[in-house]
């Protein structure tokens, strides 16, 4: 992993397109803008992985058909 | 062609009906193709995997569980699904079903999107803290 040491208002490059901008810094907080391209994804790593979690939960249940058929919802 | 499902036994189906999703669903990223199967008599659609028997979703309309559910598809879902009208959208909300059917919860913030033009599909991830990731189906009853 590249590892760079930025102050606040300096930027990172990557690529031709994105920049990150480091907006704010306080103690144990960092503010990030990012531009870059809009069909590019873009979110917190924590979010990929409540999904992936959740997902893996659901799909594991095993659901008894008949009386999910007397469910009204 | 025939499939086998985990909760319908063997079933016959036509390849047209077969979802794709291109990067998979979060955590199962090798089965990029599903079937949909509605239950008939319920409101309840099964995602079933064409590759994995055992693995199915199974999913409701985010609208008959809050009335008032929307949010903007991305610029990348739009370009990835090929979507030129709103009309040509599905979305559905992937449930977790625990033994006591009454405590299920609907996932409102990663809601499967699908064009029904050309079947393509995937899992619209939403950064929006209002948005439950365990959003219980059923409202105040033991």
């Amino acid at each position: 992993m590249l590892v760079l040491a930025r102050k606040k208002d300096e930027s990172i490059l990557i690529g031709d397109n994105i920049e990150i901008v480091i907006t704010d810094i306080t103690e144990d907080k960092v503010k990030i803008g990012i531009e870059a391209p809009r069909h590019m994804k873009i979110f917190r790593k924590e979010l990929l992985e409540q999904i992936q979690d959740e997902n893996i939960k659901s799909a594991g249940a095993k659901v008894d058909l008949s009386a999910l058929r007397k469910t009204k919802i | 062609m025939l499939i086998k499902t985990k909760y319908f036994g063997e079933i016959q189906i036509d390849e047209k009906q077969i979802i794709d999703f291109p990067e998979g669903i979060p955590g199962f990223q090798d089965d990029k193709q599903y079937i949909m199967i509605r239950d008939e008599d319920t409101d309840f659609t099964f995602f079933q995997s064409l590759k994995t028997e055992d693995l199915c979703f199974i999913t409701l309309p985010p609208v008959l569980i809050v009335g008032d559910y929307g949010f903007d598809i991305s610029k990348e879902t739009v370009e990835k699904l090929e979507l030129e009208k709103a009309e040509d959208v599905l979305v559905y909300s992937i449930l977790n079903i625990p033994e006591d059917y009454k405590k299920m919860t609907a996932n409102l913030k990663a809601p499967i999107v699908i064009n029904i033009k050309n079947n393509k599909g995937t899992q619209e991830l939403l950064d929006d803290d209002k948005l439950d990731l365990k959003h219980p189906v059923f409202k105040g009853e033991e």
